[in-house]
């Protein structure tokens, strides 16, 4: 494990991945390395995060354009190959652009900018995301986005439902996300893509370690 | 090759909350503006595009809205188009 090394995807615009590099170096030990979005070449990584931020100013819509760079392009293959990859909020904004997972994440419905702490249920641990083993749990992580609405159509929903793709939904609802979502993986289980900040939870200094199980979980197989 | 203006029309699918299109809706009830049952915003975008005829610019207009100008999860389009 000691060459274990997670990829930071660096867009124009990106602003958590140092946040994110900072997590996996200095709290947990693991090798990161920055990945510019215009490579796509992915071969020296064993893990990818798409870390949150504004790629490419959000312009369009979020993640919309951050979905057509060469990174992105080279991501279906290392899916597909079942390596881990986490979204953070922009993260999770361009995974469900991109098609990596269903749904979509629209302006929250109080039209603010959301900056708090919130408290979520962990629904599923399908991946090993999430320490929940035995019974349901809550955990406490920040988040902070304008556009964190979870939006799928009702099938999508039942799918969601039916095959544990929830990962975790909000206790106190901040956005208005369809179903409470906060966080949903896809099938396999090796993407999981969320709107709270794990990488924000990692030193009691700043406020909790909820967020470590997630990351230190990049290194399972 | 023929040259045609594209206007393509995004709007949030009728099933999708538009904040944004209340609270200018509500704005509008201040500004005095009466009898308004809905408002909701979308998006324009201009193109101007060039191809062997109409049905090939289509083509590229229809890929181009499918995959980028809209998400079809959440959004629908429509678009004009004449040939300059």
């Amino acid at each position: 494990m000691d060459n274990f090394t997670v990829g930071v995807v660096v867009f124009p615009g990106s602003n958590c991945d140092r946040d994110v590099s900072w997590a996996l170096e200095g709290c947990l030990d693991i090798r990161t390395k920055y990945l510019w979005h215009e490579s796509s070449d992915l071969s020296d990584v064993d893990a990818i995060v798409l870390p949150g931020g504004f790629s490419y100013g959000d312009y369009l819509r979020c993640g919309a354009i951050a979905r057509f760079s060469p990174l992105i392009n080279a991501l279906d293959e290392f899916v597909k190959s079942g390596k881990r990859v986490l979204g953070i909020c922009n993260g999770f904004q361009i995974l469900t652009e991109s098609g990596f997972l269903p749904g979509a994440l629209v302006a929250n419905k109080n039209l603010n900018f959301i900056c708090d702490d919130v408290e979520l249920d962990i629904v599923s641990s399908k991946g090993g995301w999430f320490n929940n083993v035995d019974e349901k749990q809550t955990i406490k992580l920040p988040i902070a986005h304008g556009e964190g609405r979870y939006h799928c159509d009702s099938d999508t929903l039942k799918k969601l439902v039916d095959n544990e793709l929830i990962a975790l939904r909000y206790k106190n609802n901040p956005n208005g996300s369809s179903f409470d979502i906060a966080g949903i993986t896809n099938e396999k289980g090796n993407v999981l893509g969320l709107m709270p900040h794990p990488e924000r939870a990692c030193d009691k200094t700043i406020g909790g370690t909820d967020g470590l199980f997630t990351l230190k979980s990049l290194i399972l197989k | 090759m023929d040259q045609f203006a594209v206007k393509v029309f995004v709007r949030l699918r009728p099933s999708v909350l538009d904040p944004a299109g209340e609270a200018t809706k509500s704005a509008s009830i201040k500004l005095g503006a009466e009898g308004i049952k809905s408002l909701r915003i979308g998006k324009m975008i201009e193109v101007k595009i060039e191809g062997n005829g109409e049905n090939e610019v289509r083509e590229k207009i229809d890929l181009l809205c499918d995959r980028l100008f809209a998400n079809t999860v959440i959004e629908d389009y429509e678009y004009s188009l004449e040939k300059l």
